[in-house]
Parts: C-alpha cells; structure tokens; sequence
C-alpha cells in the first residue's frame, strides 16, 4: 500500500491463482472513498509482429507459444486459418474428429485445472477464510479426494492431446488442410478405459457448483455482476461448438445483436480500443460502440448463447443453468464457474462420443484446394471467443496477423466486476485486509483469465508516457 | 584386393581398406563418429570439426583423415566429447536455432546431436544475427537462421545436380550461403527433386508446404539418439 498526498493507492501485485501476470491498482481518497480500481496486464507479446516473414505452415506450431496454458486454442485456431490458406477448409471426417477430440481435451484441462487448482480453495473455504489454507495445498489436506480427481482429470485431458497433437503441450497435429496422424485402436482403448471415471467425476463437478451457485445464490448475484452483452460462436442451428461456427452476440436480455455472422467478416462487426494504462486492447461491437458495446465471452456467455447442448447431460444441466433466471442470459459473474463445469461435463460426453467413432481410424487426412492469400480462424477457446487473421503473400510467408484472444474480450468486464467488488466491498472500510482484498481477486478468476496471449502486440501500438499531477490533471503526453 | 589396414579406435582393433578416411572405417565397422558436413554421398569438407578425433594423440578431423596403419585413435573420450559439445553449442548461439517451432524439429541433426551431447542451455551468449528467409522460389526456401555453412548444399548442388545452385560468399561472421543469380533463388535453376534439398543436415533448405507432416513420435531421431544406427551395425 502507497501513499500518495491526498490519495491511498492499494496495488494488488501479482494478481494470484490466474494465468499470467497482471496487477489491480485501487486509488482511495483519504475516507477510503474507492475512487478508481483497475486491472492492468503488464505483460508483453509480439506475435504478431514476429511472425510476419515466417512460412504460413509454421503458424499453428510457432503461434501457440504463445502460451502453455491452452496452446491447443491458437494450434486449432491458425490451423484453421491456414485451411482457407490452402483452399482445404473443408477437412476430412477423421482430421475434423481428430481437431474435435484434441479441442475438447484441452477444454476438459484447462477446465478441470482452473475449477480444481484455481478457483476451489475460494469456493471451498470462503473468501476471507485464513490465507495460510486457502489454496491448492489447504484444499489437498482437507479435501484428499478432490485434489486426486482434480490431478487425475487434468491428466487425462493432457493424455487426449497427446494423442492427436503428438505431445502433451506444443503439438503439431494440426497441419493446415487437416491432421498428420489419426487415432490408433491402441490409442483409443487407453483413452476409452478411464472414460467412466471421468464422467462419474465430470458429473459431481458439476454438482459441485451447481450447489455452490445455488446456495449462495443471494450473495452471489450482485458479486462483482452487471448487466452485458454476450459473444460465442454457436452452429447453424443455435447449438454449443467450440470448434466452428457463426457468430453469435446477444444483449443482457437476450436480444441477438447479430447472428451467425461469416467468420471471415469479423472485422465489419467487432472493433478494438486501445486505452493508455493497459497494454491489453478493449474490443467492442462496432454497431453500439465502445461506450456500451463490450461484452463478455467464455463459459457464461456460451451457455447463455447456446440454443442447446448435443449431448444429453450437459442440455439437462443447460436447462437447470437457465432456469435460474427464468431461461434469459444468466449475467451473475460467479456463474462461470458452473457454466464451466456443464462445458467440462459436455467435453466429456464427446469424448465417449467421438471415441467411439471409427473416422477417427480414418486414414484420409489431409484435403488441398484453390489457394487464398487472406483467413480468419475462430474458435471457442476455454476462456471464450478466440480470433486469428493472417495474410499470406505468394512467397507463402505471412505478412499481416491480428489475434484477438479471449481474456481480451473479457477486459472491460473484468474490469467492471474489479470496480463492482472494490466499491462494494472496500469502499468506506476502516481497513483493508487481505481477505477483503481477495474479493477482488475471486471476481477476476471467475473469468479464468489468462494474461500471457491477451497482451497488444509489439510494434502496432505507440508507446504513450504521460504525466499526471495529483488532482489528476495531465501535464505532459511523449509518443514514441 | 590391397591389404586391409589395422589400427584403433578407443583401443578396440578395427579393419580398414587403405584409402579410406577414420571416419568411413569406423562407420563399417559400427562405430559412430558425430559429424554434421560430412555426408556419405559427398566429399569430406573437414569445415564443421565435430567429427574431431585425437590421431597419435593430435586432433584431427576423421572425415578427412585417411587411415594408417598402427594409429591410435581417440574417438569416444570425456575429453574429446566435451569439445564436440562445445562446437554444437557454439553452432547453436552462432545462428538463430528456435526448435520450438521448426519444422526440422526432431529430424534434425544438429538438434539430435544437442541431444545426444547432453546439451541444456549453451554456455555462450545467443548471438542472435539478424539472417534473410529467401523463399521465392515456389518450391524451396531457405532459412538462414538455421544455417551452420556446412556447405552440404553447395557440394551437392554442383556433385550430384551438377548445377552449382549454392556457393559461399563473405568471410568470418559475414559467410553465408548464396545463390547463383542475382539475389533470389527463384531466379536459379534449383528444384525440389534436387539432392541439395536433400542433404540439409538443419532447417536451412527445405521443401515447402510439407512441414509437420509426420507426427511427433514418428520422427527419425524421437526414439534413438543420432548415430545409433551405426552402431547397430
């Protein structure tokens, strides 16, 4: 905590139990009046800037470094860009089941991690519960058989990945116009032996926060929750897929905005802001503007977009989900957890699904057609909508690439539901404590952000210093 | 025939035809010596020193020294595989190697060699040069940033092409593979099917359009170190 003359300035730094690394920053006058609260990402990418000259086939294996957490996202998302690239968007039963299989793998991992590891010492001990427990370690001693699912489930979706991507982490499956490799017999029993524990244990983390949710649900409400526009892409018919399918935006109410909207039209339909003090950008859909245009993404906004789930559990836990606001968009923060776990269980489900499905011992794997020198992929990533735009030139090397990642889009709404917490729970308090201070982290982990890809890129945006006075005033701006 | 010529390598009495080099008699008879310009359909270059043996006691490259009878040679020894660890490490920081993402990635000799040497992060500085990708031609490119001027390329090209497609240019930090013509290898008489694509022990020069096509765990060096085929023999 700093002192500035007239102003208390409570800096929250690292942000802990998310991926990557930011800071929240909580100006308060001297009557702990809360009077600016932020989350500032003060990581750097370049991606974008140090791709361009690299071969188009290099993208999906090179641009999923961007990150460890769910590189899977990026491999799928450029490989599908670099489909059109190559004129094979319209890939083979057995690499689309292989994409799928691999997609749901990371989505069942990254899902079970952030639920288990992440968010659960929270959920399990309370927000302001001792510090010394409330973590992964405090929820392994008292909770020995969650912590055991936890790891387990979170193995077995890295095992899926391994194999259809080659490798646990940094795959290179994916290649564009298909996949190299399909799924040996061998394969597929090893992966099909655990697949009923998964379920029995997919279906109590559901329950888990499901009961969470609806025993709290008084409390939980106003947490950190607002009113927002929802994105996702859902399939022709209105159903939930992560892998492909038209854009999808609704109001707070429910109202579509737009509506299977063309992937490669993307740009006419979302925009993006810069502001000063982040270097991650605030995107916003172009018909409404920045003012009110954001929205959010991710778990709560898919279940909210999705017309239904194809496969039978998760739409009988879809339908409990919507209940609970009368079947209109769900806009509680702390929903995402259960909306998340409905999205674990529905991975789950497909795998059995696709596991037993003999395209996947398909042996026709990669399709080629007319060439283009321009692509867009998109994809649901687990933290929400993920972008990736490439220009490639007839030397076959990449000369424009946009990646708007998920936790970009969750930037304005992570930051209303900081400012939500931090009025509704610090301001006017005689002292700040640690446990008061958690509140606001708990409000950013219900989106699972992950900073490490969502930061601006290197070399498009101007580096701008400005200079402040204490009443706020700006006194002198630098660009580069 | 001639008589066949005695000598050994790490005290072990190995067989050799006269003419030929230590590195060739030890291959026949199952020994591996690491090498990176040498290439068994090529001429020995004696340029990347990791073939670096101790004849009588002086270093030597074995790809270029022909057998004798009686030598002594050290080949497998603490002391001379710390110095071959030191010249991949140097080829390592030299150029710009990111196997994270290159297509060459676990088929790649030099990458094998890093494994099998033990390598985890090189001792010296990254040098990070700033090196050109030329790929205008439509069926090759080439990476300079992977290149280690073994200079494999410019003896196949202009040996089993007979085109002379590759040459070296500049001296010291500044060498650097070039192409006969102007500047680009579109606007040379290069093509796929040429052996010089084929013999690129890095990423350097590659066919298109074919990166990643075999899955990892398929890949020549995922389950056995660089030059266990040779000592299968």
């Amino acid at each position: 905590m700093t002192t500035a003359s007239n102003m208390k300035r409570i800096v929250i730094e690292p942000v802990t139990r998310v991926e990557g690394h930011g800071k929240v920053t909580i100006l308060m006058d001297q009557a702990n009046k809360v009077k600016q609260a932020r989350l500032h990402i003060v990581e750097f990418r370049g991606f974008e800037r140090f791709i361009q000259g690299r071969l188009f086939w290099e993208v999906p294996v090179l641009v999923q470094r961007l990150c460890g957490i769910c590189p899977v996202s990026h491999h799928i998302a450029a490989a599908k860009a670099m489909d059109r690239i190559v004129g094979g968007e319209n890939i083979t039963p057995t690499a689309l089941k292989m994409r799928l299989l691999m997609h749901h793998g990371q989505f069942f991992q990254s899902h079970a991690l952030h639920f288990f590891h992440l968010s659960s010492p929270d959920l399990l001990f309370g927000f302001d519960a001792d510090v010394a427990i409330r973590n992964v370690i405090g929820v392994a001693a008292k909770y020995p058989d969650l912590a055991v699912q936890a790891v387990m489930m979170r193995k077995y979706g890295q095992e899926v990945i391994k194999r259809t991507a080659g490798k646990k982490i940094h795959g290179t499956g994916a290649i564009p116009g298909g996949i190299n490799k399909n799924l040996s017999i061998a394969e597929r029993d090893e992966l099909l032996k655990d697949i009923d524990q998964m379920m029995e244990w997919s279906r109590s983390a559901v329950k888990i926060a499901k009961d969470y949710t609806v025993e709290n649900l008084a409390k939980l409400k106003d947490f950190g929750s607002f009113e927002s526009n929802h994105l996702s892409i859902v399939r022709p018919d209105g159903a939930y897929d992560i892998y492909d399918g038209g854009l999808r935006a609704i109001d707070a109410q429910g109202n579509k905005i737009f509506d299977h909207v063309d992937n490669q039209k993307y740009n006419d339909y979302i925009a993006e802001e810069v502001r000063s003090w982040s270097y991650m950008k605030f995107p916003f859909i172009k018909s409404i503007g920045p003012e009110k245009g954001w929205y959010r993404v991710g778990p709560l906004a898919r279940v909210n977009n999705a017309d239904y789930f194809d496969t039978p559990e998760a739409e009988a836990c879809r339908k409990e989900f919507m209940a609970v606001t009368n079947n209109k968009p769900n806009n509680i923060t702390m929903a995402y957890h259960w909306a998340r776990m409905i999205e674990l269980l529905n991975s789950c489900e497909t795998f059995q699904r696709l596991l037993n499905d003999p395209d996947l011992q398909g042996t026709d794997l990669v399709v080629k057609g007319q060439r283009r020198e321009e692509a867009v992929g998109i994809i649901e990533a687990p933290r929400g909508t993920l972008f990736h735009h490439y220009k490639v030139d007839k030397n076959d090397q990449v000369v424009m690439a946009n990646l708007i990642v998920s936790t970009t889009s969750n930037n304005e709404p992570m930051n209303r539901a900081v400012q939500k917490v931090a009025m509704d729970h610090l301001d006017g308090k005689p002292e700040i404590t640690e446990g008061l201070l958690n509140h606001v982290e708990v409000a950013i982990r219900a989106y699972d952000p992950c900073l490490s890809c969502a930061t601006h890129a290197l070399g498009q945006m101007p580096l701008v210093v400005e200079l402040y006075d204490n009443d706020g005033e700006l006194i002198d701006r630098k660009t580069t | 025939m001639s008589e066949k010529i005695t000598f050994t390598i790490d005290g072990v009495e190995v067989q050799a035809d006269p003419g030929q080099t230590i590195l060739q008699a030890a291959e026949a008879a199952g020994i591996y010596i690491p090498r990176l310009c040498a290439h068994k359909d090529l001429t020995p270059h004696g340029s990347c020193r990791v073939c670096t043996v101790f004849v009588n006691g002086r270093p030597q490259s074995a790809c270029t020294q022909p057998v004798a009878p009686g030598i002594t040679v050290e080949n497998d020894t603490e002391k001379i595989n710390a110095i071959r660890k030191d010249i991949i490490e140097m080829l390592f920081v030299e150029g710009n190697h990111f196997c994270m993402f290159c297509e060459k990635s676990g088929n790649c000799e030099l990458q094998a060699l890093g494994y099998r040497f033990g390598m985890l992060a090189p001792k010296y500085p990254y040098m990070f040069p700033k090196r050109e990708v030329d790929a205008s031609h439509p069926d090759i490119f080439i990476d300079r940033n992977r290149c280690i001027l073994c200079g494999r390329c410019v003896r196949a090209s202009r040996m089993l092409d007979g085109k002379g497609v590759f040459e070296f240019v500049g001296r010291g930090p500044e060498k650097r593979v070039q192409v006969n013509a102007e500047a680009r290898l579109a606007d040379t008489d290069a093509s796929v099917t040429d052996k010089a694509v084929q013999v690129c022990p890095v990423g350097a020069l590659l066919p298109k359009r074919v990166g990643y096509k075999v899955p990892v765990g398929q890949r020549l060096y995922d389950h056995e170190p660089i030059g266990s085929d040779i000592e299968k023999k």
